[in-house]
């Protein structure tokens, strides 16, 4: 397996990410909570027809906290045909609720939690609580551990939920905020509920300072409560002692070691993602990940410049791919690893989207195949979602390039009239071999991304 | 059916008074809360074209041998020594239904009006609010791009004008309102114009409010004088940014925050509109749940269907105890109560407040003191014949009430279907109407629509007389027609008796759901029981295909009465 990763050689940050990951913060303890407590059941999204691939809650028959017999109609999950109550299969208590209605989640993932008994259901809270920290504002509700989901949702505009930032939900009238008052539009509420933005942290530009709902979108792309999350969870590492490679950081130390052996240099371009971002957040409802979206704008921009995916092999020729897979880094559990899209300039985003989750969920299993993970072309790496702006990827051996993706956000802009504007910008950074790719090359095909993204109509063609 | 062919004639007598005043003197159209459909009876067909009689059956036997030899005439002489055979205060779909068959029974008929013919249903009403949600209906296709594109339809950047779309719908009232004039006139109907009031036993004086100067006497008054939006006191009305359905649907602005008082009908109606056309808005509801009329079941869905997805918000179990139009800078101010302990909430912002909490009788200055009748929160008391009764309970003779101002059931059609069960009695046939087979529709998008007794309501009734009540489901995701116009959002529901296969209630949220209800009313109007009707085909691939799988559903015990495959008559 050693010499098969692929690696995305990022700043210090990804670096201390990986220590945490391994020495295990949140979720080693989350693992260990599990083990012992198995009287915790998980309720599933079940498959209610054989075309069913991902579900949405309609409504929750108990609230958290019921007693709930064998039999019990729980929820009520909307199909792709129809609506279905779901009985539960055991007795107990409804102790948490990782998928409220309105949502979805795909067939087999934990929508809730089941304890066996009343003692329990704090437990299995504490528990809900790292699922929930850990899924972002996508549809993805499986459980992965908290700081792995980082790489894996390579989302740049919607920032992991920041734990400050969840204001009181009050389902039945959201206008009233407890005791102070914020005065915003009903859209403007829906928003923030739905972006996880705090209404009261906002100063509304409607009338008499009302909150509309451009306040809540800018306030959910400013990058100030990015480092958050990541900030709250300390890395949990054996200071003043030396600890060895798994295999895995091995074949990623050798690796990094190879690269230099490669003439590289670096591209970098400025693209506004007004448009990605509006698409993604019309589609995301349908299982569609920023990640996935990325690719598949990657793949589409490849698709007219072969040369940049190309790669060098020997020192004397092009080897020109004769399919354009994107192999995206993603930090796992003490490492990192490139699950590949293959083909992602043919296949749908929605087909990608489900691709892309199933090869993560195999990634963290540590299943995935050989060809799902060395068979990549080109490589993309994000860490826009800690509010990175701008970094500096290693091209992984075997490939010609790879693109390092910052976070999107609200950048002021003077427009092509005189006037001055917000617009939500990010930075990008391809790192290619110079022995086939040249600058120009880059430059081309930079433009072409950047045109693909910010007018993103065809990638749901 | 008979048919018969209608010639326009001249009114004949010109008893065409001046210029009345009344303001509101409108036969009805809404339940509190509602918008609705509005049954014209055939004022489209009245100018000298070939007329199909809507009348009951038993009228059918009677007219036919004389619709062969003429169309129906207003009847030259009044019998008794009085003026006319039959008066009708109020111009409205109500008194508008009553008067068309009054002459096809012969009756020499008046109908006096103090402000326009068609009253609130044609006016301000489900016909102009038909115009703004039939734009609503296509402002949300053309911007639901992922519904287009998974069609494969591309549109770019729709928008609207929005004194074209106002009027379209004003154009619209006009049509139908002389559509309806022309019918009246066309068989010969005196149009008398005025504010009428009861003087006395079968006499009634009309003019100008306070000068009712000219008096006819006439055999049997019906009274249809409808209703009024009604306004809780502290509201401020300013017609402006504070206003009720009456402003609303002359759409003279397009607020960006627009707060709906009451989310009946009108209520959800206003939503789909304002939301279509890119308000936001905020519901503000008395009760615990928002649509309380509605099955509990599809007011489920609808808040799923049209309210969450939308840019929708709101406050249930709260009054507005005081609403302050915009002024001096400042936006409409609504202060809400605790419904129960009446403790302040809190006080609401916004552009522009709707009130739509439902309509007030029209029964001021109508003389009802002269002949000894009380009203009831302003509704004329009725019996199930709509005979007023007076204070002492007793029937008040050749005197009716229909519509809004009896508020028995405040929709349009059932104003008509009163109308016509009155002149069935007067022209010597008894008749009660069934309000329980009168469907009823809310025109968002999807349509709402609903027939009899709503599920908590069978079960009671079925607690109370002892029997068992069953209820069958389809969704409108397992229908062909739905899926093929990519629509599959919606449910139909029927509640029956499994002992005798009776229908007691229909409701469907979906697709044309209005137009879809009837085949569910005619058969409980003619008590058609499920395991005859499940035998009936319908035709493939069509949304009616919704009903077919609940009537196919429906498990009945009994036998089988009579096939539908045999011929009832040759």
């Amino acid at each position: 397996m050693a010499g098969l990763l692929h690696l995305n050689s990022t700043l210090l940050p990804s670096a201390s990410l990986l220590l945490r990951n391994r020495s295990g913060g949140q979720a080693v303890r989350r693992r260990r909570a599990c083990r012992v407590e198995a009287k915790i059941r998980e309720i599933f999204m079940p498959a209610l027809s054989s075309t069913m691939t991902e579900g949405k809650i309609v409504a929750w028959n108990a609230a958290e906290g019921d007693r709930l017999a064998k039999g019990d109609p729980v929820v009520v999950v909307e199909s792709d045909k129809a609506d279905m109550d779901v009985e539960t299969f055991y007795d107990g208590f409804l102790a948490a609720v990782l998928v409220p209605a309105g949502e979805s989640a795909p067939v087999g993932s934990a929508i809730a939690l089941l304890a066996e008994s009343e003692d329990e259901i704090p437990l299995a809270q504490s528990q809900a609580a790292s699922f929930s920290s850990s899924s972002s504002s996508s549809s993805s509700s499986s459980p992965p551990a908290p700081q792995e989901t980082a790489a894996q949702e390579a989302s740049p505009p919607p920032p992991p939920p920041a734990p400050v930032a969840v204001s009181a939900p009050a389902p039945p009238s959201p206008a009233a905020q407890g005791g102070a008052r914020v005065v915003a539009s009903p859209y403007a509420k829906k928003l923030a509920k739905e972006l996880s933005v705090d209404l009261f942290s906002i100063t509304g530009s409607g009338p008499a300072g009302r909150v509309v709902a451009k306040d809540v979108e800018a306030a959910a792309a400013a990058p100030a409560k990015k480092a958050v999350p990541v900030a709250a969870a300390r890395p949990d590492v054996p200071l003043g002692s030396t600890v060895p490679f798994t295999t895995m950081q091995g074949a990623v130390s050798k690796n990094m070691l190879e690269s230099l052996a490669v003439p590289t240099f670096r591209v970098g371009y400025t693209i506004t993602t007004g448009a990605l971002d509006d698409l993604y957040k019309k589609i995301k409802g349908k299982g569609v990940t920023m990640t996935a979206l990325l690719a598949k704008a990657t793949a589409m921009a490849l698709v007219q410049h072969p040369v940049v995916n190309s790669s060098c092999r020997d020192g004397q020729s092009f080897t020109y791919n004769s399919s354009i897979n994107i192999a995206v880094a993603v930090a796992i559990d003490g490492g990192l690893i490139t699950p590949v899209l293959q083909d992602a300039d043919k296949l749908d985003i929605y087909t990608l989207s489900r691709k892309w989750k199933e090869l993560v969920d195999k990634a963290r299993a540590k299943q995935l195949q050989p060809q799902e993970y060395n068979s990549g072309t080109f490589t993309l790496s994000n860490l826009g979602m800690f509010g990175v702006d701008r970094f500096d990827a290693i091209l992984p051996p075997g490939t010609g390039a790879i693109m390092a993706v910052g976070a999107s956000q609200p950048t002021v802009v003077g427009t092509k009239d005189g006037r001055i504007g917000i617009k939500n910008q990010m930075q990008v950074n391809v790192t290619a071999d110079h022995r086939v790719i040249y600058g120009s090359d880059l430059a081309a095909f930079l433009q072409t991304l950047s045109k693909i993204i910010e007018d993103p109509k065809d990638l749901t063609f | 059916m008979h048919s018969g062919v209608a010639v326009s004639a001249p009114a004949s007598a010109s008893a065409i008074a001046g210029g009345g005043a009344r303001s509101e003197a409108a036969a009805a159209s809404r339940r509190p809360g509602g918008i609705r459909l509005c049954g014209l009876r055939g004022e489209a067909l009245a100018r000298g074209s070939l007329r199909i009689s809507h009348a009951p059956a038993a009228a059918r036997r009677v007219a036919a041998p004389r619709a062969a030899a003429a169309a129906p005439q207003n009847g030259a002489v009044a019998g008794g020594g009085f003026d006319y055979d039959l008066v009708i205060i109020g111009a409205g779909v109500g008194g508008h239904g009553a008067a068309l068959h009054a002459v096809e029974e012969g009756l020499k008929t008046a109908i006096i009006e103090g402000d326009v013919v068609g009253g609130t249903c044609v006016n301000r009403g489900c016909v102009p609010s038909k115009a703004l949600l039939a734009v609503s209906g296509r402002m949300r296709e053309l911007h639901d791009e992922h519904h287009l594109k998974s069609m494969g339809l591309q549109v770019s950047s729709p928008g609207y004008d929005r004194q074209a779309v106002a009027d379209h719908a004003n154009n619209l009232a006009s049509k139908i309102r002389s559509n309806l004039t022309n019918s009246m006139k066309a068989i010969g109907v005196d149009i008398l114009t005025g504010f009428g009031t009861i003087v006395g036993k079968q006499k009634v004086r009309y003019g100008k409010v306070g000068f009712p100067d000219k008096e006819i006497t006439a055999k049997n008054i019906i009274i249809a004088t409808g209703s009024v939006p009604f306004v809780p006191k502290g509201i401020e009305i300013d017609g402006k940014t504070v206003f009720t359905s009456d402003h609303a649907l002359k759409l003279e602005s397009v607020p960006d925050w627009i707060a709906i008082v009451g989310s009946g009908y009108i209520g959800l109606e206003f939503s789909d509109v304002y939301t279509a056309l890119g308000s936001e808005v905020t519901f503000v509801e008395a009760l615990d749940q928002l649509m309380p009329g509605f099955d509990p079941e599809i007011a489920k869905l609808a808040q799923r269907v049209l309210i969450n997805t939308r840019k929708i918000d709101y406050h249930t179990g709260v009054f507005a105890s005081k609403i302050t139009p915009a002024k001096d800078g400042k936006p409409v101010l609504i202060e809400l109560i605790d419904a129960k302990t009446k403790e302040h909430r809190e006080t609401l912002e916004v552009d522009a407040a709707l009130i739509a909490t439902g309509r007030a009788p029209f029964t001021n200055g109508l003389g009802l003191e002269n002949i000894n009748v009380v009203t009831q929160r302003g509704f004329i008391p009725v019996d199930e014949r709509m005979q007023v009764t007076d204070a002492d309970g007793n029937v008040v003779p050749n005197l009716f009430c229909i519509g809004d101002a009896n508020g028995k059931l405040m929709l349009a059609h059932a104003a008509s279907a009163q109308g016509i069960s009155v002149i069935e009695q007067i022209s010597g046939r008894d008749h009660i109407l069934n309000h329980l087979s009168i469907p009823a529709a809310c025109f968002t998008h999807p349509e709402i629509s609903m027939v009899g007794l709503t599920e908590p309501q069978a079960r009671e009734k079925a607690d109370k007389e002892g029997f068992e009540v069953s209820v069958v489901k389809t969704s409108f995701k397992a229908n062909t027609k739905a899926l093929a116009e990519n629509e599959g959002d919606g449910i139909a529901k029927l509640i029956y008796r499994p002992d005798t296969g009776e229908i007691l209630g229909v409701h469907i949220l979906g697709l044309h759901a209005a137009d879809l209800i009837h085949e569910a009313s005619n058969a409980m109007a003619l008590g058609t029981r499920l395991q005859d009707i499940k035998l009936a085909v319908h035709a493939h691939p069509t949304l009616s295909e919704v009903l077919d799988e609940l009537f196919k559903a429906a498990k009945v015990n009994s036998g089988v009465s009579h096939s539908v495959n045999e011929p009832v008559a040759a």
